[in-house]
């Protein structure tokens, strides 16, 4: 194929089926370059002007998410945020969405999220000690939705297994909204040993680029470019753009990056995984940080296929790459060293101080533009925002459920695919490789002890997209304040989040004051619990034919746990334990599971969540647990009180005898800022005299599976065997 | 005792293993590369779990034409300690060190979980620490570990004591339940849970430490 020339991407606008305005267009040939650019060019500059690469769209709103603490040694901007746990160490973590690869090609694309975020952890230098992941799909009734969950959760499970990190855990979740638009976000965490990290930069003139890894394919050409493009009828086919994911090889790479970065930190200068936009997009921002120019000869790249153009070369997202700057005296040891681990490692190019970014391809110089122009020059966008008509219109609405027959409901929603355990799903994950997982998932965090230490890292990921869709603001500080009570509940103490924000098309004004409320929600409630936004991604245009999904904001936060002896799990531990319910209950109905189930629809606002009284209730429940006086603990989420109750009683198969002042509704209430906590009878005056805050004695534990209840309007009694048979099973009947 | 823990491209259990021996049973133990040509010095080989290659092929196949193996052999047939789990029984069994084979569960997924075990040999130099029929807690992670062979086997198998260790539930449709098997000198075990992941409580289960004890313990009555 002979590449169009640089006037006929102008004359044709063919730079608009890339993704580039007329505008920017403009921007680019007449400020910019002062010329046409050509072919590779216009190619590098659309992706690297997507919103995937540039957040351009999204920047503005970004900057109002904290990111400082004591703790923070990296923030936004590296590969991976990094925070400071002490004794030297710290734990480095971030998030990413896979969603529009997921929708296409579900095993490769959620295989390949999964191999991505691994390498945004071992491109600092980390090594991943666990992955999670969260994940949103339509309602499970088709054969089409069924193939693409079982799917997804094959891709995680084939890419996580193999290359033998644990996955701890993770949530599903089940809403019409993502039938053809499903959510694939995973998470890494990784632990360094040091204080001190490699910054994804190229500096200093003649420096060495090396690139390491796999060979470089056609595969993923433009999936930056796709990822910020919504889904219709008739372009969701665009399968090129999705990426093939080989574990063995990023086993290697991980193994070889860790080491050498451990080993011989001498040698290298910087480096950084080839994600999104591959080549450039790495090599860009490695040369951009360090103020830098570079030249790349793309001859010497590893290729899988021939006669690749340097377009496609530079363009495709392979996976299982990475990008190194190495002193030229050490190059030698560089390569020697990642041949012992089999890994093609070759020179491509070198550091240059005339900021300008160079390729050449079969001895042609392709592309000659300033290095900034790609990274720093991008145009950034105020999009205009509106708040939802439906907020205004649905403000007044109250939801009150009737229950007529309060056992026939607690079995009901047991068995909703948003509470049902998902075991079906995640034990086909490897939950406990690298022999270091102290909670496994089912419980409100995974845990993972840090070998050597006392201490253990907890972490979880949380999202409620239908209290954003209510109420973004108040959705988004619920978000977040879940995660913390997961980990709080867990024995940890929250120290920071990252976040994979899922939006619908930004160019749209209510989309758009969606996405800015519900940010301005994360950040006000992470001020108020220290936890500071240390990485991310954004993940707009999820929409299709138009109808975008709920504002879906995924917070995925870490606690540090400084004493293993502290790690709490959710399931009662002893017949004659007593059940506490911390936290005060109200008529919270607007957005719960008991609406979808009964109304079959969200409605209503949310009231404002007091975040005092939030605060105030995890650091009674973090001294608690450090006072050894709490032997359960469980966050109240979905489903409220019933749920919590019925899943502390499942793991050890116990009952619980109990009598509460809430009324019969509220059993279901979703009112945050809660935790169901059971303790040793001779803990009951310590216990009660320190919880300074709302709190109700329940009742106690017991040894037959049976949940006796009296509440302020009825009197029941569920058999356990069936409930637990009920939440157990409904999952894997679903997918039959 | 010094332990040689092998390392193969894409094993993923070698340092649990490593662990196992080193903060578990406190002994010597040193990892191994796949293209070393000797095991002098060592008294047991341990084969850890993964995905060797990338279970490229078939599991354990690729890993079976290593440099190392031909050592590995040499060891087993001189009556040494190999012990192979889960992706190493894979690799045991490829060689033709263990009879039958491994292939995909009953149900087709992969499963992890810990799982109720029964000793069923407990006088050997793998389980001489548990009780006979002593039922024990060990995790599973696998999605190719239905262990298969014929009725002759099965049948030489069960004559000769052979099966180590049953499933008291048979998770992934193993012939007879069966989660371990030894060669017929019963110094060679391969088996699919992972006891390198059940050394202690905080992790669940410390049911595994008595394997590795009872190898130990062998090698002193050897040694005597």
């Amino acid at each position: 194929m002979t590449e169009p020339t640089a006037k006929q991407i102008k004359d044709e606008k063919l730079y608009q089926q890339w993704g580039l305005t007329d505008w920017e267009y403009e921007l680019i040939s007449a400020k910019i370059l002062k010329r046409l650019p050509n072919y590779t060019e216009t190619g590098l500059y659309s992706v690297m002007w997507s919103e995937h690469c540039s957040y351009k769209n999204s920047k503005k709103v970004l900057r109002k998410m904290p990111n400082k603490s004591d703790r923070v040694i990296a923030g936004p901007g590296e590969d991976a945020g990094i925070l400071d746990i002490g004794d030297n160490q710290a734990v480095v973590f971030k998030a990413e969405s896979h969603n529009h690869p997921s929708a296409v090609e579900p095993y490769q694309g959620a295989a390949t999220g999964v191999g991505g975020i691994i390498r945004d952890i071992f491109s600092m230098g980390a090594q991943p000690i666990a992955v999670m992941n969260s994940l949103k799909f339509g309602p499970l009734k088709d054969g089409q939705t069924k193939h693409l969950v079982n799917e997804v959760v094959a891709g995680i499970g084939g890419y996580g297994n193999c290359i033998g990190l644990p996955t701890v855990g993770g949530e599903i979740a089940f809403e019409d909204c993502y039938e053809h638009n499903p959510l694939v976000n995973a998470m890494c965490v990784g632990l360094l040993n040091s204080t001190d990290f490699k910054h994804g930069t190229a500096s200093g003139d003649k420096n060495l680029i090396v690139y390491v890894g796999a060979k470089t394919g056609r595969d993923g050409i433009h999936g930056a470019t796709f990822a910020s493009d919504e889904f219709t009828d008739t372009k969701n086919k665009q399968r090129s753009a999705v990426q093939v994911g080989n574990p063995f090889i990023e086993k290697l790479l991980m193994d070889a990056c860790v080491e050498i970065i451990e080993k011989h930190s001498e040698w290298i200068l910087g480096i950084q995984d080839m994600g999104a936009a591959g080549l450039v997009s790495s090599t860009a921002e490695m040369a951009s940080k360090a103020g830098s120019g570079l030249i790349l000869n793309l001859d010497k790249v590893p290729q899988r296929e021939t006669e690749m153009s340097a377009y496609e070369m530079m363009l495709s997202e392979s996976q299982e790459r990475m990008v190194l700057c190495v002193k030229p005296e050490f190059v030698e040891d560089v390569l020697a060293f990642f041949e012992n681990y089999e890994l093609d490692a070759v020179v491509i190019g070198q550091v240059t101080n005339d900021k300008q970014y160079k390729i050449y391809h079969l001895d042609q110089l392709v592309t000659d533009i300033p290095v900034d122009s790609l990274t720093e020059d991008v145009p950034e966008y105020d999009r205009e925002e509106v708040q939802p008509q439906r907020m205004i219109d649905e403000q007044d609405y109250h939801f009150a459920p009737e229950i007529t027959d309060l056992a026939a409901t607690w079995i009901e929603m047991l068995q909703r695919p948003n509470i049902a355990s998902k075991k079906h799903f995640y034990q086909t994950y490897d939950s406990q490789v690298r022999a270091d997982t102290v909670v496994r998932p089912g419980s409100d965090a995974g845990v993972v002890r840090i070998r050597g230490t006392k201490k253990a890292i907890a972490m979880t990921n949380d999202s409620n997209s239908k209290y954003v869709y209510l109420n973004p603001y108040v959705g988004g500080q619920i978000t977040v304040m879940e995660a913390a009570r997961n980990i709080v509940a867990s024995g940890g103490e929250p120290i920071g989040i990252t976040d994979c924000l899922n939006y619908g098309n930004p160019e749209n004004p209510e989309a758009f004051w969606e996405l800015d409320k519900s940010v301005e929600g994360i950040a006000s409630a992470c001020e108020k619990i220290n936890t500071p936004v240390i990485s991310g991604n954004v993940s707009l245009y999820n929409e299709y034919n138009d109808v975008a999904i709920y504002p879906s904001p995924m917070v995925g936060m870490v606690g540090l746990i400084s004493d293993i002896d502290n790690v709490t799990t959710s399931a009662f531990k002893d017949n004659g334990d007593l059940i506490y319910l911390v936290g005060q209950t109200q008529d919270d109905f607007n957005g719960s599971e008991l609406q979808m189930a009964q109304m079959g629809q969200l409605k209503g606002n949310l009231r404002d969540l007091d975040l005092d009284q939030e605060k105030l209730n995890q650091d009674l429940i973090r001294q608690a647990i450090s006072q050894k006086l709490i032997k359960s603990c469980h966050d109240l989420s979905e489903g409220g009180l019933s749920i919590a109750l019925a899943k502390s009683a499942f793991d050890n198969d116990f009952g619980f005898d109990i009598k509460t002042k809430l009324t019969t509704a509220q059993m279901f209430s979703e009112t945050q800022s809660r935790f169901l906590v059971s303790i040793a009878p001779d803990k009951q005056a310590d216990f009660e005299k320190m919880l300074q805050t709302d709190f109700e004695y329940l009742g106690t534990v017991t040894t037959e599976p049976e949940y006796k209840v009296t509440t302020a309007t009825d009197s029941v009694v569920v058999d356990g065997k069936i409930a637990a048979k009920s939440w157990k099973e409904a999952i894997a009947c679903l997918m039959k | 005792m010094k332990f040689a823990v092998i390392n193969f491209p894409g094993s993923n259990c070698d340092m649990d293993l490593y662990y196992a021996i080193r903060d578990g049973i406190k002994q010597p133990v040193e990892l191994v590369d796949y293209r070393s040509e000797s095991l002098a010095g060592f008294d047991g080989v341990l084969i850890p779990g993964g995905f060797s290659y990338g279970d490229y092929l078939r599991s354990g196949a690729i890993a079976s034409q290593a440099p190392i193996v031909k050592e590995i052999i040499r060891f087993a047939n001189e009556g040494k300690i190999v012990l192979g789990i889960c992706n190493g029984f894979q690799i045991l069994t490829e060689l033709g060190l263990l009879p039958g084979a491994l292939i995909k569960n009953e149900k087709g997924r992969f499963i992890c979980e810990t799982v109720a075990l029964k000793v069923v040999n407990n006088e050997t130099a793998f389980t001489s620490e548990y009780q006979a029929n002593e039922v024990i807690n060990v995790p599973i992670a696998h999605g190719e570990g239905r262990y298969y062979c014929d009725e002759t086997t099965l049948k030489e198998l069960q004559a000769n004591n052979q099966i180590a260790f049953q499933y008291c539930e048979n998770v992934n449709g193993s012939v007879e339940h069966i989660a371990g098997v030894m060669n017929q000198q019963k110094n060679v075990l391969g088996m699919m849970p992972h006891p390198e992941r059940a050394i202690e409580e905080i992790l669940g289960s410390d049911d595994g430490l008595k394997l590795f004890q009872s190898i130990i313990n062998y090698q002193v009555r050897v040694n005597n």
